[in-house]
């Protein structure tokens, strides 16, 4: 197997090798795109609820991008006696610290935007003097707004989420996933400015509410996938939607082996990579070293994503293995 | 592929709605709008003009005078409307547009005003040719209708910064 043997994309083979340049590139590109548009916003800003909840979520969004280059730095840092497993887990502590923080923010935006339409606050949005021109600044409000929509929507968004499962990169499937729903943001926030345009005052609040709920839903979900894997959940695809297909690999490839009797797997997502543990009961005298040595050869062959293997040899299977999928495995 | 094709067809949609609430204000509604009606009450008929006493921009009497009196006055007739003045301190002033006695308040408001969560601020203007500096209007809360109007006429009448 050819692969990667410096920079970034180390010790990984071609394919996701190039993948990780271009999410790196990627990611530079929407840190980039939404410094612009937090910046081209907070002209346009006004005193709209909905825009000052929408402006949030923009600086928030950049922190799955954060994490993920600081992340970047841990997750090739080889083993040590100190830190045994490697530091993998550094990306599921950038995808929870992420969710934490939406979840957080969300929360208080939500509640600031419910306090403002109990106290039926009416939001303001006046004019500016563009060239010599009065404009209502909730024209240039919608006219942002409806631009900015582009990039998550139509550029990186797509592109990381095509990215993300040849990566087994579950913080920029997330981070894709929030990108692409961005229009409800957008629109969001479009409907509530021109809802107080009309003189419904209260659709800025409601936009807001909405907005932010979105921001809450954002956290729980990055929140929740970041602890059930640093919780040692047995791994699962980048989506989270079910047991990873590589379980079954790699009992098919046990089961083909004679002198085993049987076998069961402990497989977890360190991010990105898998660490597996093999629990073997050997038919009667037939086990060697080298050929527990083999499984552990022919497991990182199967899948890039196989960083560790242990085998265990015992004369019964412990409990709450991973099973074949016939003997009662589900997702 | 799937989820991108609905994202977008759901962006149609909004679209859509985006494009049917423009057309909605072409039928008689329109943009900016006051919720509370003011600026629609007082065109034609008489505005409320609240009026902070300050040497050099405005002095009591009946009818009152000053640069900001003039200024009004202009504003006020911009809108077809008669002034109706009401003289008071700023803090009585900012309780009478909370309390839609008054629709328009002036005086020596700045733009970093303390009353800026109470009433809708103005954009900044001058009133005697800049002498007394950069001053502000307080309109109520969300009228945005009126606010707009009125800063248009700042604009208008170069009196904006």
């Amino acid at each position: 197997m050819s692969g990667a043997r410096n920079g970034l994309a180390r010790g990984l083979p071609d394919e996701q090798a190039g993948a990780l340049r271009k999410a790196v590139r990627w990611q530079i590109f929407t840190v980039c795109y939404t410094a612009i548009t937090i910046t081209a916003v907070a002209f346009v800003l006004g005193n709209s609820q909905a825009m000052k909840t929408a402006w949030i979520e923009d600086m928030l969004s950049l922190l799955p991008q954060l994490s993920f280059f600081v992340a970047l730095i841990f997750i090739h840092r080889r083993p040590t006696p100190k830190l045994p497993y490697g530091q993998h887990r550094a990306m599921s502590v950038g995808h929870l610290v992420a969710g934490v923080a939406l979840l957080a923010v969300g929360g208080s935006l939500a509640a600031e935007a419910i306090i403002g339409l109990v106290k039926t606050e009416h939001p303001t949005i006046g004019t500016v003097n563009l060239f010599g021109n009065t404009i209502w600044l909730g024209w240039l409000m919608v006219l942002v707004m409806a631009i900015i929509v582009i990039g998550p929507v139509f550029l990186y968004g797509p592109a990381k989420a095509k990215l993300a499962p040849v990566l087994h990169n579950k913080l920029l499937y997330a981070d894709a996933d929030m990108a692409k729903a961005d229009w409800q943001t957008n629109v969001a926030s479009i409907v509530g400015v021109l809802g107080v345009g009309i003189g419904w005052w209260w659709l800025d609040g409601a936009a807001a509410v909405f907005i932010s709920l979105g921001i809450m839903r954002d956290g729980f979900r990055n929140t929740r996938a970041a602890v059930s894997d640093l919780m040692d959940q047995r791994a699962r695809t980048f989506d989270n939607s079910k047991r990873h297909p590589l379980a079954d690999d790699i009992h098919r490839y046990l089961a083909g082996l004679t002198w085993v009797k049987e076998a069961g797997i402990r497989m977890r997502d360190e991010g990105q990579v898998f660490h597996i543990e093999v629990f073997i009961v050997p038919r009667a005298d037939s086990l060697t070293a080298e050929r527990a040595d083999e499984i552990t050869r022919a497991l990182h062959d199967l899948d890039w994503k196989v960083q560790d293997v242990v085998v265990a040899v015992t004369t019964a299977l412990p409990d709450h293995l991973d099973l074949p999928h016939s003997l009662g495995a589900s997702s | 592929m799937h989820v991108k094709m609905v994202d977008r067809a759901r962006l149609l949609r909004a679209g859509i709605v985006a494009a049917l609430v423009l057309a909605l204000t072409g039928c008689g509604i329109s943009i900016p709008s006051d919720p509370q009606g003011t600026l629609d009450r007082a065109t034609g008929e008489e505005l409320r003009i609240g009026l902070a006493i300050e040497p050099g921009l405005s002095e009591g009497g009946a009818p009152p005078t000053g640069p900001l009196v003039d200024l009004a006055n202009e504003y006020a007739t911009s809108i077809d409307a008669r002034p109706e003045w009401e003289i008071g301190g700023e803090e009585t002033l900012i309780e009478m547009l909370e309390q839609e006695q008054i629709d328009i308040a002036f005086g020596n408001f700045s733009e970093d005003s303390p009353w800026s969560d109470r009433a809708a601020l103005s954009r900044p203007f001058t009133a005697d040719g800049g002498g007394a500096g950069m001053i502000v209007a307080l309109m109520p809360l969300g009228e945005n209708a009126l606010v707009s109007s009125f800063e248009r006429f700042v604009d208008d009448t170069g009196r904006a910064q």
